[in-house]
């Protein structure tokens, strides 16, 4: 059934030629049932392949297929080929299986809008470069998809072209995530420099054959590939882009940070480990990144009022506790968190989406409330998602993915108690600001009046990814629980084991603390916002708490801090060059043209004897030249 | 049939045929003459050829003179067609007057 | 012989210089009649009696013929002479005429001092011409044929009577006219 494996990217591929060439002339049903089925099938396609894969594994561990040769130039002839492995599998499954969803989803979200069949085209091209991102078995095509996705990021961000601010915002990814992307397209250059190819097994086993441990051509690989990361992965100091990435419809929202886009540079890093281990200090940083940034964005989130913005910055810190994983050599633990984060993220955006919906596009939490009762299915699948964000312990696979990388935060031989506490607080925040939302949104009393109730095709996905964020985590259960690794044993096919300290086997208390971390964050907002409000008033007469909160909200004065330093001095620069020194040179070209001919016109007469005098004349000429020579 | 005929001379009468046939285009300004006057240039061209291949005693030269006839025959009955359509149109055959496609 | 060829190029720079300066139209053609007449003795004399012969059946007999019929449709007469007469004033062709004398003394120049041996002229005669024609030429009369055909087909196409269109652009213009 394997080779069934072109027919994943394929369908969401040709969806998107068809709505895209022909979406005007297509009925709003049949843009559903095209644009919608064919991820679904790609998803049933994938579930066939994945069973067959797991119950025959092949020989190798992998399964490639080559489709045809993309180009030949001298050595270099990358070949478009599809790679399956354990890794990618998992990938292919959630962009394919949550894609899917949040499709069917869609089909009621968008129905009323005017561009259906284009944001079902974007978002099928969105799928299919996600897809092809993931297969690719060399990274030139990995590239092809990893552009495709930043594209289609961009066209979904602005697909409310209409209002400037999300054309803005569109951009803004764009050129961010660009920054990243070049940094990633100079490390393929090394890649190939030294290496001779782009293919990733081959990659992969000549890698610790030319460099030594820790040799610096790894490091500098390396750093560069976790540029590229960063940037689409929304790390720091590139994160800029994802909290206006809310311009967006939600579910483009969801699809950006549950199955697409985000998860991209964890695929990068989790695929390229063989590198990451070379260089020791280059996994440091990436860990030390995935630190700062899940607490940066942890705090950033605590002060936000839009619902979306929350939910965007809660994503940037769990991908930083994914980065965190990868830093410490945690391979599965990370990959593990970003199947469980996609469930519940992809849950979570889906409901604030159908609550904006049903609250005439009401962002502000604080304008929400009291909406227990009024929207009961979107309130449970809510409940279970921020159950998982805030890894409620035992019953929600959040608790399960998460302790896995506190544990390994610490246990890991690369791991070190500063990383350890500081994932420790960024789960207690986690816990503060999923439990305030949880809160504003659906208890006290009802700010705004609802309009109308989300239809069978929104709260079907809804369910269907609850049932997952609750009950995903029992594939993979920690060693004094159950110790239960079906996920991290099909994992450990492509990825290498986490090597432990010696002599830590105390599990126990570390979950413990984790568990009272996010007791501890409950209980507080529980306190804050529902209990007590008057101490928020209270913390609001002092200055400082004040000016804290205005730094967090502004996501720690990120953008302004490049607006002084990038974007003021190349506007004046701009400004200084306003009328382009190099373009003098050429309008002089033209200038002197114009005079030309002008002083020649008058030649033109119309008058043909004077054209015949012009021949004779030349004749003359000619022939004086004749004679004197 | 002998002859000494220098073939400077023919040249000569060649050359000074076809700068009468300019100086008639220049001159004129009646469509007619002008016209006529590039017959005239025609066939100074045509004798030179002519007096060429008879000077290497070669057809060439009448065959050249024979295309070259082809040919004035074309461009006479297309600028006498277009005589008539100026005549029609300007009533008038003052080339001077035809300065339409002035720069 | 020498004296007939001398005669017969007095007789056409003659003839030829009276077709550029007349101010009838049909003086003229008969002025370069008698110019073709005298090339084709001339032609004859170099020995290439096929082309004399064509110069009087197609130059003399049938493109003259040509001119006569269009002169004639437009009726060229006095009038014309007259305007003519207006026309050529010393102003206006003593320009042309030096350039023009210029061109020939430099032409002279040069057919002067080239240094080329006297020969004898032999005759090339028809049969030569024909297989010249039709073998290795055969592809230029094939593009004379189509030339030709063009030149009817354009002859044809322009010489119609039509409104009096100045450009077609300008067609809701040319009903007031």
């Amino acid at each position: 059934m394997n080779n069934l494996l072109w027919l994943v990217p394929t369908l969401p591929l040709v969806s998107f030629l068809i709505l895209a060439l022909a979406g005007k002339h297509v009925s709003r049903v049949w843009v559903a049932i095209i644009g919608a089925g064919s991820v679904s099938l790609s998803a049933i396609i994938t579930l066939i392949i994945g069973i067959s894969f797991l119950s025959l594994p092949p020989a190798t561990g992998n399964y490639s297929q080559t489709l045809w040769t993309w180009m030949q130039v001298g050595g270099f002839n990358p070949k478009i080929t599809l790679f399956l492995d354990a890794l990618s599998l998992i990938f292919v499954f959630v962009i394919t299986f949550i894609g899917a969803l949040i499709h069917i989803y869609s089909v009621g979200f968008m129905a009323d809008d005017k561009d259906y069949s284009r944001f079902f085209a974007c978002m099928n091209l969105f799928v299919f470069s996600m897809l092809l991102l993931v297969l690719a078995d060399n990274l030139l095509l990995l590239y092809l998809g990893w552009e495709g996705v930043g594209l289609c990021s961009y066209l979904l961000i602005g697909f409310w072209y209409e209002n400037p601010a999300n054309g803005y915002a569109a951009r803004k990814a764009f050129i961010i995530t660009r920054v990243g992307d070049t940094a990633m397209a100079i490390g393929l250059f090394v890649i190939f420099y030294q290496f001779g190819t782009l293919v990733i097994p081959d990659v992969l086993a000549k890698a610790p054959i030319l460099w030594h441990q820790g040799a610096y051509m790894a490091t500098i690989t390396a750093l560069l590939l976790l540029a590229g990361g960063v940037g689409k992965s929304a790390q720091l100091p590139l994160q800029t882009w994802l909290p206006d990435a809310m311009a967006g419809p939600s579910p483009v929202s969801a699809l950006i940070h549950a199955a697409t886009m985000v998860t991209a540079g964890v695929y990068l890093i989790a695929r390229m480990h063989v590198i990451f281990q070379l260089s020791p200090i280059a996994q440091m940083i990436v860990a030390v990144i995935g630190t700062a940034t899940l607490f940066i964005a942890g705090l950033s989130a605590l002060t936000q009022y839009d619902i979306k913005r929350v939910l965007a910055y809660s994503t940037i810190s769990q991908i930083g506790y994914m980065f965190l994983a990868l830093g410490v050599g945690a391979w599965t633990a990370a990959i593990f968190h970003f199947v469980i984060h996609a469930f519940f993220k992809a849950l979570l955006f889906l409901a604030a989406g159908a609550v904006i919906e049903a609250l005439h596009h009401e962002h502000n939490m604080f304008k929400m409330g009291g909406l227990k009762n009024k929207l009961p299915v979107i309130f449970w699948t809510f409940l279970v998602g921020s159950a998982s964000l805030a890894a409620l312990p035992l019953i929600s696979a959040g608790f399960y993915s998460k302790d896995q990388i506190l544990w390994y935060a610490w246990a890991s031989q690369s791991g070190n108690p500063l990383l350890w506490f500081i994932a420790l607080l960024g789960a207690f925040i986690t816990a503060l600001y999923t439990t305030r939302m949880m809160i504003l949104v659906f208890w006290g009393e009802a700010k705004t009046a609802i309009g109308h109730h989300p239809g069978k095709l929104m709260t079907v996905p809804l369910i269907i990814l609850a049932f997952f964020s609750l009950f995903a985590g029992f594939i993979e259960l920690p060693h004094n629980f159950g110790h239960f690794t079906l996920f991290s044993n099909l994992l450990h096919q492509v990825l290498p084991e986490t090597v432990l300290k010696a002599g830590i086997n105390t599990e126990l208390q570390f979950q413990v603390l984790a568990s009272l971390s996010t007791f501890g964050g409950i209980y507080l907002a529980y306190i804050f916002y529902y209990k007590q409000p008057q101490r928020i008033e209270k913390l609001k007469q002092s200055g400082f708490a004040m000016n804290l909160y205005f730094f967090w909200f502004s996501g720690w004065g990120f953008d302004k801090l490049y607006n002084v330093l990038i974007v003021k001095p190349i506007v004046f620069i701009a400004n200084i060059n306003k009328n382009d020194v190099v373009d003098k040179l050429y309008q002089g070209i033209t200038f002197v043209t114009i005079r030309l001919y002008q002083s020649l016109s008058f030649t033109q007469s119309g008058s043909l004897r004077w054209y015949v005098m012009g021949l004779v004349i030349g004749a003359i000429i000619i022939l004086s030249i004749q004679i004197m020579l | 049939m002998k002859s000494s005929i220098s073939i400077e001379m023919v040249m000569l009468l060649a050359g000074l045929l076809f700068v009468l046939g300019i100086a008639g285009v220049i001159i004129r300004k009646n469509i007619i003459f002008m016209l006529l006057s590039v017959e005239v240039m025609l066939n100074a061209s045509g004798l030179a050829f002519v007096a060429a291949g008879s000077r290497w005693a070669q057809p060439d030269g009448q065959v050249m003179f024979i295309f070259i006839l082809a040919m004035a025959a074309a461009e006479v009955s297309i600028g006498l067609a277009l005589i008539l359509q100026i005549y029609h149109q300007h009533k008038s055959l003052d080339i001077d007057k035809l300065k339409e496609m002035k720069g | 012989m020498d004296s007939v060829f001398y005669i017969a190029a007095f007789v056409t720079v003659i003839s030829t210089i009276m077709v550029i300066t007349r101010h009838n139209p049909v003086h003229a053609l008969l002025y370069l009649v008698i110019s073709l007449l005298s090339l084709s003795m001339i032609f004859f004399l170099l020995g290439a009696p096929f082309a004399a012969l064509l110069e009087i059946i197609i130059y003399a007999g049938a493109i003259m013929v040509l001119f006569i019929f269009v002169i004639m449709l437009l009726n060229l007469g006095k009038e014309t002479a007259k305007q003519e007469k207006e026309w050529l004033k010393p102003k206006v062709w003593i320009g042309p005429a030096i350039l023009s004398a210029i061109l020939f003394a430099e032409l002279f120049y040069l057919i002067a001092i080239a240094h080329a041996a006297s020969y004898n002229l032999q005759t090339v005669n028809p049969k030569a011409v024909a297989l010249s024609l039709f073998r290795p030429y055969l592809i230029g009369v094939e593009l004379a044929a189509m030339l030709l055909m063009a030149g009817v087909v354009g002859a044809a196409h322009i010489g119609q009577h039509k409104k009096m269109v100045l450009h077609r652009f300008l067609k809701e213009e040319d009903d007031t006219l």
